[in-house]
C-alpha cells in the first residue's frame, strides 16, 4: 500500500486521492515528492558516496532542476533546518563523515533525518525499526513522535511493543482489506482482530 | 573544545584538498613542460593521449560518478573525430571534391559535408553532434528505465551500428580506410614541427578547461545528485530528484567531451577510420578509468595519459605482449586496487594524514587537558 501511495507501484484499479484534489497514480515518484510525500524503505538507503551533510543537503534542497543543483546554493533557512535535524537525530557530530561509518540504526536515522528536511506534509514508513535494539527502537520512537506533531505518520511494523507503545491509531489490514481501526487497546479486544492473527495459532494447537 | 577540534577537522579536509590539488597542478605543470624535452614525435604522441585524457574525463564523469557504464564511447569520439576531418579533408582538397569521393564515383559534394567548410562550424558541430545523439539515446534509455547491463550492451549495439554505417557508405564516409591525407589545419601545414607543438598546446589548453569543467560539476550539488543515483537510485527519485533528466544531461556531458576529444585527435594523428569507433577501442576507454581510479578526476586524466604512454612503450618493444600487458594490468587493478591508482594514492594519503592528524590531535588534547586544570592527567 506504502508503494502504491508514493508512485512506486501502479495499482491495477482505483484512485488515490491527496487533500481531495490529485490523484496521486498518475503522478511520477518525484511529482508525488513535490506534493508532500515522503517514503522510507525498510531497508536503508543512504547515499554512501556523500558526506552525511551533504546526505541532507540533496534532501533539503526545494528546487531540484538540473539548473539550480548547479549554479545555485542553500537558503540560510534551510541549512539551519539541517542543522536543527541533524542535532535531532543526534548525527551532528558526524556530519562530515560518510553514512559507511555509521551503525544501521544511525542510518535509519540519517534517513528519517532526510525525509524530514524535506518537510513533507506525510511521511510513509516501512518497518523503521525492524533489524534495531530496544534501545534503538526507543529512540526512533521518540523521534517519530515527535515528528508526528508537525506531520501525519504512518508506519508499517510487526514490532507489537513498538505499535502499542508509540501509535497513536492502529489500523489492521488482512488480505488487503480493512479489518479494524482504533487504539491499540479497542484493536486487541477486537474477536475479528483475535481470529485472523491468534486464533489460527489456536485453533492448531487444539 | 568542540572548536578545537572542528578546526582541526577542517584542517585536516583543506590538507587533502591540498594534496590532490598540487597533483594534478604538478602533472599539468609536467605536460606543460615535455615538449621541451621531448622528441617532435613523442610529443605528437603525447598530445593524442591529451586529447584521450578530456575523452577519459567524460567517461568518468557517466561510470565514476553516475554509475552508468558505457560501452560504446567510441562512437562519440568517432563522431566528433569525423566533424573535424571533413574540414580537414575540405581544405586539402582546395574546394574540389576530397580524392575518395570520385575514386567512390561520386559526383557532387553531399549536403552534410557543406557546412565543414567552415573551420568553427565544424568545430562547434563536433561537440554537438555526439551530445546531440547522445540526448537521443539518452533520453529513450533512461525513462523507460533501462540501466546497468542492459545500458551498456545497448552501447555495445550502437558501437557495432555505427561501425557498419560508416564501413558501408563509402561514398560519403570514406569506408574502412576513413578521412586522411589532410595537408593544412587553418592554413597552416600539419606536418610542420611549430604546428604540431601548438597543436599538443591547444590540446593541452581543451584538457585544463574541461578538467575544471568537470571539477565545477562534481563539486556542485548536481555533482552530489550524480553520485546519489549511483549509491542508490530509488532514494533520489524519493528525494525528489528525476533521474532520467539527470542522466540524460551527463551523458550529453560525456559525448560532448568524447567528441571534443575526437576533433583534437584528428588534427594530431591525421587520420580516422570506423576501427577507432568500434568496441574494442570503446572498452580500452573504459580501462584507462578503471586503472587510473573512477570517481575522482585526476584519477581519470593519468589513467588515460600512464596506460598509453604503457601502450606505446610496450608495443614498440614487444609487438604482440600488449593485449595480454593491458589484460593482465586491468586484472591486477581491479582484484588489487578497485579504485585505480588514484584510490591507492588516497590510501597512502590517508595513512599519512592520520598519523599527522593523531599527532595533532593528542597535542590539541594535551593543551585542553592543561587549560582545565587537569595536570595529573597530563603528567
Amino acid at each position: 500500500m506504502l508503494d502504491a501511495i508514493c508512485g512506486r507501484v501502479k495499482p491495477a484499479e482505483g484512485k488515490i486521492i491527496f487533500k481531495g484534489i490529485k490523484d496521486v497514480t498518475e503522478m511520477s515518484e518525484h511529482q508525488i515528492v513535490e506534493l508532500g510525500i515522503g517514503r522510507k524503505f525498510q531497508v536503508p538507503s543512504v547515499f554512501m558516496g556523500i558526506t552525511i551533510y551533504e546526505n541532507m543537503e540533496l534532501a533539503a534542497a526545494r528546487k531540484r532542476s538540473l539548473y539550480s543543483t548547479l549554479f545555485t546554493k542553500l537558503s540560510k533557512e534551510q541549512m539551519e533546518r539541517i542543522q536543527d535535524v541533524l542535532q535531532k537525530i543526534g548525527l551532528y557530530e558526524k556530519r562530515y563523515r560518510t553514512p559507511a561509518a555509521l551503525s544501521h540504526g544511525e542510518k535509519q536515522w540519517l534517513e528519517i533525518g532526510m525525509l524530514l528536511v524535506q518537510q513533507p506534509e506525510i511521511m510513509l514508513l516501512d518497518e523503521p525499526v525492524a533489524g534495531m535494539g530496544r534501545k534503538e527502537t526507543d529512540k526512533t520512537g521518540r523521534l517519530l513522535k515527535e515528528i508526528s506533531e508537525k506531520c501525519s505518520v504512518i508506519v508499517v511494523e510487526h514490532d507489537m511493543e513498538f505499535v502499542r507503545e508509540y501509535a497513536d491509531k492502529v489500523t489492521v489490514l488482512h488480505e488487503g482489506r480493512l479489518l479494524d481501526e482504533g487504539n491499540m487497546h479497542e484493536i486487541q479486544e477486537n474477536p475479528k482482530v483475535m481470529e485472523v492473527y491468534l486464533g489460527r495459532g489456536g485453533e492448531g494447537c487444539d | 573544545m568542540e572548536r578545537n577540534l572542528h578546526y582541526l577537522k577542517g584542517s585536516f579536509l583543506k590538507d587533502r584538498l591540498f594534496a590532490n590539488n598540487f597533483i594534478i597542478t604538478l602533472l599539468f605543470v609536467l605536460l606543460a613542460l615535455a615538449p621541451l624535452f621531448l622528441s617532435d614525435f613523442r610529443t605528437n604522441l603525447l598530445g593524442k593521449f591529451i586529447a584521450y585524457a578530456i575523452l577519459a574525463l567524460g567517461i568518468d564523469l557517466i561510470w565514476g560518478y553516475t554509475g552508468i557504464l558505457s560501452l560504446g564511447h567510441g562512437v562519440y569520439f568517432g563522431l566528433g573525430a569525423y566533424c573535424m576531418a571533413m574540414y580537414l579533408k575540405l581544405e586539402a582538397s582546395n574546394g574540389k571534391l576530397p580524392d575518395f569521393m570520385s575514386w567512390s564515383g561520386q559526383k557532387v559534394l553531399p549536403w552534410f559535408w557543406k557546412p565543414f567548410v567552415y573551420a568553427p562550424v565544424a568545430i562547434i558541430l563536433s561537440v554537438l553532434v555526439p551530445a546531440i545523439l547522445a540526448l537521443i539515446i539518452g533520453y529513450l534509455t533512461f525513462k523507460n528505465r533501462i540501466k546497468g547491463v542492459y545500458f551498456s550492451i545497448l552501447t555495445q549495439a550502437l558501437s557495432i551500428i555505427f561501425v557498419v554505417l560508416f564501413v558501408g557508405q563509402q561514398a560519403y564516409t570514406g569506408g574502412t580506410n576513413g578521412i586522411t591525407n589532410f595537408k593544412t589545419i587553418f592554413g597552416f601545414p600539419l606536418s610542420s614541427s611549430s604546428t604540431k607543438v601548438t597543436l599538443y598546446y591547444v590540446a593541452l589548453g581543451f584538457l585544463i578547461l574541461a578538467f575544471l569543467f568537470c571539477r565545477w560539476i562534481v563539486q556542485s550539488r548536481f555533482g552530489k545528485v550524480l553520485i546519489a543515483i549511483r549509491d542508490s537510485e530509488n532514494r533520489a527519485r524519493f528525494s525528489g530528484y528525476n533521474p532520467a533528466i539527470y542522466k540524460t544531461f551527463v551523458y550529453c556531458i560525456s559525448a560532448g567531451l568524447a567528441g571534443l576529444a575526437g576533433a583534437l585527435f584528428v588534427p594530431q594523428v591525421g587520420i580516422i577510420s570506423p576501427a577507432e569507433m568500434g568496441i574494442v577501442p570503446s572498452v580500452e576507454m573504459v580501462i584507462w578509468v578503471a586503472i587510473g581510479g573512477r570517481g575522482t578526476l585526476v584519477g581519470a586524466v593519468i589513467g588515460a595519459i600512464l596506460v598509453n604512454s604503457l601502450k606505446s612503450m610496450v608495443s614498440e618493444g614487444f609487438p604482440a605482449a600488449w593485449s595480454y600487458f593491458i589484460g593482465i594490468s586491468f586484472v591486477a587493478v581491479v582484484i588489487f586496487m578497485p579504485y585505480g591508482l588514484a584510490g591507492l594514492l588516497n590510501q597512502i594519503k590517508r595513512k599519512i594524514y592520520t598519523q599527522k592528524s593523531v599527532k595533532q590531535y593528542s597535542s590539541a588534547a594535551l593543551n585542553i587537558l592543561e587549560e582545565s586544570g587537569c595536570d595529573e592527567y597530563v603528567g
